[in-house]
């Protein structure tokens, strides 16, 4: 028996959730005295794949090519089905983005095993299988226990943290008989920007209080400094005065970076619910009223035109010290 | 075509979030429920707008109890034809969509679409959910769609690119911010959707995969900092310091 984790690879690397993911079974399985075993999707090259074994794999299953390459959940459901069946597993993890959101219901359902999503923490496996996670867009933590024999977690990314341990682990090719799904990959269009926002560590994002388009230059050249991803608040998506894949919040995406720095944004609850996990929050707002300064570890009560060049400023400043 | 769209009662964003039995259950007491804003803003409206583009019927359905109906019926007020609810508690993700399931097993449904995910539970299960049940396939998040024939164009937004796609029907979706633009149903929907037929279905043995055992409430915050606008290099310096987050 061992604990297997799904592992995504994206343009020849492993992805961050990846490592977390390893980290995360690897606690899961010393609980219960078993081993991990990590299943890679996806094209990469042998040193990238087999570093998996430094964050507590014992074994690694590979499965490459052009089937395996691109997010496809029946196909992806299915070769997890296999693995698990091969391995002896009664515990899949997962993390809870894109691809996991994708796949872990599908597997779920497929294997009858009990699914909690979006877990803040590692389990606790005495008297019971039980798993933490956030409810009511982060207002509440609901303790959840699975009942079924199977069990699969899908950890919220960037709550655990890779933890390298040292260690190696065995590397076999992975090539399950699945058939791909009948949906065809037409087109992938890459969006703007450098940094894929429910990706980011760092994010800069602004509303209204930035009174049109034409304004974005000094938000993104913050967040160009800062090596930060852009967002904005949904009167601003749905003004077009930026793509709406920007928008976060209830409706929009949900992120949890490390930094989220927030300019002209009043902070109505439904804004708060996309954002409100992030570990530092900076809000920038001319209103000493705005909701959002409650919910701020740091505030800066002014005019975003006259606040945010001296921002950039003093980032510049500070990276140029930090060389 | 015929759509079906699955819609969840969820608490009001502004509702108090708060517990009673020894914190094991959520207090309704008070509480202003709404439809689910991705399933009526995304799901439902896209679903609309595609029935009045091309001709079919609209069908929503829930799990959920008498009391349910109220939510129902503004979603009927939306503009969709006609309602199923399985006179169940949502006991888990998998009973719901379990039960959605079956239903659907027994009609001939082109495509079911599922909000992305719910503001209560957060748990984006029930789309992936009812696909592998019923063995169709299933596209998560779905930003875009257009139908032609039996041909669906989606757009995918994942990691930082969109993904274009191409399916056929039957096919499981789940709406996505960029689907629709919400919609306020006017009087003429509120009056029609008063006689519009709701039935309700005996739910189907399924067994629940998982409980919440108890809720707690996330830590407060110690409070904001608020820094001298006119001195952004503190700013620049706490959260390198002291919040250690550049």
């Amino acid at each position: 028996m061992s604990v297997l984790v799904f592992v995504e690879a994206s343009n020849g690397k492993i992805k961050k959730a990846g490592f977390e993911g390893v980290s995360y079974a690897k606690n899961t399985a010393d609980q219960l005295g078993s081993t991990v075993t990590a299943v890679v999707f996806g094209n990469a090259d042998g040193a990238e794949v087999s570093s998996l074994g430094e964050y507590g794999a014992s074994k690694i299953m590979h499965a490459k090519g052009d089937l395996f390459n691109n997010l496809d959940a029946a196909a992806f459901t299915a070769a997890m089905t296999t693995a698990a069946e091969k391995e002896n597993a009664d515990i899949v993890i997962f993390p809870f983005d894109n691809a996991g959101k994708a796949i872990a219901p599908r597997l779920s359902a497929k294997l009858k095993a009990g699914l909690v999503s979006g877990a803040l923490s590692y389990p606790t496996t005495s008297g019971g299988f039980k798993v933490k996670k956030n409810v009511f867009s982060g207002k509440a933590i609901a303790e959840v226990e699975i009942t079924t024999a199977k069990k699969i977690i899908s950890f919220t990314p960037n709550s655990v943290g890779a933890k390298k341990l040292g260690g190696s682990a065995t590397v076999e090719d992975f090539a399950p008989s699945v058939n791909a799904s009948k949906i065809k990959l037409v087109e992938v269009k890459k969006q703007e920007g450098d940094i894929p926002l429910p990706e980011a560590e760092l994010v800069v994002s602004a509303g209204r209080g930035m009174k049109g388009p034409e304004n974005w230059a000094m938000v993104e050249e913050l967040a160009k400094i800062l090596g930060a991803a852009t967002a904005c608040s949904r009167p601003v998506a749905d003004a077009h005065w930026r793509p709406h894949h920007e928008h976060v919040g209830q409706t929009g995406i949900a992120i949890r970076p490390n930094l989220y720095i927030a300019i002209g944004i009043s902070g109505a609850i439904q804004h708060l619910a996309g954002v409100n996990q992030s570990k530092v929050i900076v809000v920038i707002n001319n209103d000493a009223e705005a909701p959002f300064f409650k919910a701020a570890d740091y505030g800066v009560l002014g005019d975003a035109f006259q606040v945010l060049p001296k921002l950039v400023e003093a980032v510049k400043n500070f990276k140029a010290s930090q060389n | 075509m015929n759509i079906l769209v699955c819609i969840s009662k969820v608490p009001d964003t502004t509702s108090k979030i708060s517990f009673t039995d020894g914190n094991s259950k959520f207090d309704t007491n008070g509480v202003q429920w709404i439809v689910n804003p991705s399933d009526e803003w995304y799901a439902l409206v896209r679903a609309l707008e595609l029935k009045e583009a091309g001709g079919g019927n609209v069908t929503i359905i829930t799990v959920g109890n008498a009391e349910d109906d109220a939510v129902i019926r503004k979603a009927l007020a939306i503009g969709a034809d006609d309602a199923v609810r399985i006179n169940s508690d949502a006991k888990d993700s998998y009973y719901v969509a379990a039960q959605i399931a079956e239903y659907a097993k027994t009609k001939s449904f082109d495509l079911i679409i599922t909000g992305n995910q719910t503001i209560d539970y957060n748990n984006a299960e029930v789309g992936g959910m009812i696909a592998e049940l019923i063995g169709w396939d299933y596209v998560t998040p779905c930003n875009k769609l257009d139908v032609t024939g039996n041909t669906c164009k989606i757009e995918s937004e994942v990691g930082g690119a969109t993904r274009v796609l191409e399916a056929t029907t039957p096919l499981v979706i789940s709406a996505a911010k960029g689907m629709a633009e919400a919609r306020i149903p006017n009087m003429r929907g509120i009056m029609a959707a008063r006689t519009k037929p709701i039935a309700v279905v005996e739910p189907a043995a399924i067994s629940p995969q998982i409980k919440i055992n108890v809720f707690e409430l996330p830590p407060a915050k110690a409070g904001v900092k608020m820094i001298d606008p006119e001195n952004m290099d503190e700013l620049v310096k706490l959260l390198h310091t002291e919040a250690k987050v550049i």
